[in-house]
C-alpha cells in the first residue's frame, strides 16, 4: 500500500493498466458493467457462437456484483463484490476479447492470473460485505441484457470514486500472497 | 395448549429477516471495533473502518449491510404445548420470508434446483431446523447466510486417532484454504462429532452464540482460544490484504459420536453476520 490514492478513469485507455501495481487504492470513475456467473456464461456463448456481447468488451471494466432491489427514488440498492472464482473458468475468454479490468472478491486461478499478463489486465478487489457503502458511489444503473437473470442481469453503471484496491497486476503481483506473506506468524 | 396464530407467525418470521438485513447485532459491531483497535496492516486498519462505516450506514438508512442477504436460515424450538393454528409451522415461516424479502428490497438468491438454476423469486424455501422443547412457547432464531463464506465450509471423517490435533489442522487447514473469498473477517462455527450430517448442524447452531460469551464447556473454551491464535496467525487479515484479524471467533459445539468416528464441520460465516432472535 502506498498511501496515495489512484484515480482511475472508466473504461480503461490503451496502456493506463501498465502502470497499476498490486496493493495499489484506487477510486474508480466512469462506467462499469456488472455480470455474474449467469451473464458470464452467456456472453461466453455469444463470443464462441461469433455474435455481438451485449457491450464492447474492449477497454471495459466488468464488476461482479448481484444488487439488491433499488428502493423507490434511488438508483440502485446495496452492491458489494461477489466471490470471483466463480467467474475464474470464463474470464480468460473475455480478457482474450479485450476487457481490461475486473473488480470481485477473493483469489483468481492461476489460469486468469496468467490471462491478465499476457492480454494486459488487472483485477480488483472491492470491500466484501461492505454493500450499503459502496453504493453510494454508484450514480446510475441501467439493465442492458439478460433482465430474465434478475438480480445477475447486466447492468451498466455510471460510477463516481468507485473505492477498490489492485489485486492482480499486469506482471503477476498479487496483494493476497505479498499481504498475507508480511503478517503470517508461523 | 397455547394457540399461535399462523399470521402471528409470518409477522415474525418477516420483521426478523427485514430487520437482520440492515442491523448488525452489537456483539459482531463491537468484535469488528475491537478488531480495529488490535489491527496493525494499515490496510487491514483501514477495510475494518469501512466495514464499521459501513454498519453504521445501513443501519441509519436502512440498507441492506450486504447484496448477498442470504439463505434464510431458521433453528427453531417448539415448545411441546404450542401449537400454531390455521396452518403449518413451515408455511408461516416461508411466508414470511417472501414478505420480508419482497418488502425490505432484500436480494432473491434462491434457485429452484441446484442444477437448472431457475430463481424462485421470493426467497424461498427457507432452511427451517425444527425441534421440539418443553414448554408453551416458540423460539425462532434467524440468520441470513451468504453464499461465499457458505461456500467455503467443510467436512471430515477424521479418525479418532487423529484427535484433537487433528481437529485444530482441519478447521485451520479449512480457513486457510478459503483465504479471502469468505470476506474475512470470518466468523468460525465448529461442529464435532454426532454423525456426518449432525457434525455440520452443530457448525451452523455454533454461530449464534453471542461473540465474546465463553463457551459453557472450559475444554472448548481453551480449543476454541487455540484454534483462533492459530487462524489469526495465518496472515490473511481484513479481505485478505493481510492483518492480524482473520477470523473474530470460533465456536465450539460438541456431540457423542460412535467409537469409530470423529466427524468435523467447519461452517464458515463473513463479518455480515446477520442474525435475529424472537420468542412468541
Ligand atoms: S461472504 Fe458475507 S459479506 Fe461477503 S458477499 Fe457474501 S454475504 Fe456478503
Amino acid at each position: 500500500m502506498s498511501g496515495t490514492i489512484i484515480k482511475v478513469k472508466s473504461p480503461l485507455a490503451e496502456g493506463a493498466v501498465e502502470s497499476f501495481r498490486a496493493g495499489d487504492v484506487v477510486r474508480i470513475s466512469g462506467v462499469l458493467y456488472t455480470a455474474r456467473d449467469a451473464a458470464h456464461k452467456r456472453i461466453v456463448e455469444a463470443l464462441d457462437a461469433g455474435q455481438a456481447p451485449p457491450f464492447e468488451l474492449s477497454g471495459q471494466i466488468v464488476y461482479y456484483v448481484g444488487p439488491t432491489p433499488a428502493r423507490p427514488g434511488e438508483a440502485i440498492g446495496s452492491a458489494g463484490p461477489t466471490t470471483s472464482c466463480r467467474m475464474d473458468s470464463y474470464a480468460p475468454r473475455l480478457l482474450e476479447a479485450g476487457l481490461k479490468g475486473m473488480i470481485g472478491k477473493g483469489n483468481r486461478a492461476p489460469v486468469v492470473v496468467e490471462a491478465m499478463k499476457k492480454y494486459r489486465a488487472v483485477y480488483f478487489a472491492a470491500v466484501g460485505g461492505a454493500g450499503a457503502l459502496i453504493s453510494k458511489s454508484i450514480k446510475s444503473c441501467e439493465i442492458i441484457a439478460y433482465e430474465d437473470l434478475g438480480a445477475e442481469a447486466v447492468r451498466k453503471l455510471l460510477v463516481e470514486d468507485f473505492p477498490a484496491i489492485v489485486v492482480n497486476d499486469v506482471l503477476g503481483g498479487d496483494i493476497y500472497e505479498t499481504g498475507r506473506k508480511k503478517y503470517q506468524r508461523l | 395448549m397455547r394457540k399461535i396464530e399462523f399470521q402471528t407467525v409470518v409477522d415474525a418470521a418477516k420483521e426478523l429477516c427485514a430487520r437482520s438485513a440492515s442491523d448488525l447485532p452489537a456483539d459482531v459491531e463491537r468484535a469488528l471495533a475491537a478488531a480495529r483497535a488490535r489491527e496493525i496492516s494499515p490496510a487491514g486498519a483501514e477495510i475494518l473502518d469501512s466495514l464499521l462505516e459501513n454498519a453504521r450506514v445501513a443501519r441509519d438508512e436502512k440498507r441492506p449491510i450486504c447484496q448477498d442477504t442470504g439463505v434464510a436460515v431458521f433453528f427453531i424450538e417448539k415448545g411441546a404445548e404450542a401449537v400454531v393454528a390455521g396452518g403449518t409451522l413451515t408455511d408461516a415461516v416461508n411466508e414470511g420470508v417472501r414478505r420480508g424479502y419482497e418488502e425490505a428490497f432484500l436480494r432473491k438468491s434462491i434457485v429452484r434446483g441446484p442444477l437448472d438454476r431457475v430463481n424462485t423469486k421470493d426467497n424461498t424455501p427457507a432452511v427451517i431446523h425444527l425441534e421440539e422443547v418443553p414448554g408453551d412457547r416458540i423460539s425462532i432464531r434467524f440468520m441470513a447466510k451468504g453464499g461465499g463464506c457458505e461456500n467455503m465450509s467443510r467436512l471430515a471423517m477424521l479418525t479418532p486417532a487423529e484427535g484433537r490435533e487433528g481437529v485444530i489442522r482441519f478447521v485451520v487447514g479449512a480457513v486457510d484454504a478459503a483465504g479471502a473469498n469468505p470476506c474475512p473477517p470470518i466468523v468460525v462455527g465448529v461442529g464435532m462429532g454426532g454423525t456426518f450430517e449432525v457434525a455440520a448442524l452443530l457448525a451452523k447452531k455454533a454461530l449464534f452464540r453471542e461473540i465474546g460469551s465463553p463457551n459453557p464447556a472450559p475444554a472448548l473454551e481453551t480449543l476454541e482460544k487455540e484454534i483462533l491464535e492459530k487462524i489469526n496467525n495465518l496472515g490473511i487479515g481484513p479481505q485478505g490484504m493481510g492483518g492480524v484479524t482473520t477470523a473474530l471467533a470460533v465456536h465450539v459445539l460438541s456431540h457423542p459420536c460412535h467409537i469409530a468416528s470423529l466427524p468435523v464441520a467447519v461452517n464458515i460465516e463473513c463479518h455480515a453476520h446477520r442474525s435475529a432472535e424472537v420468542v412468541l
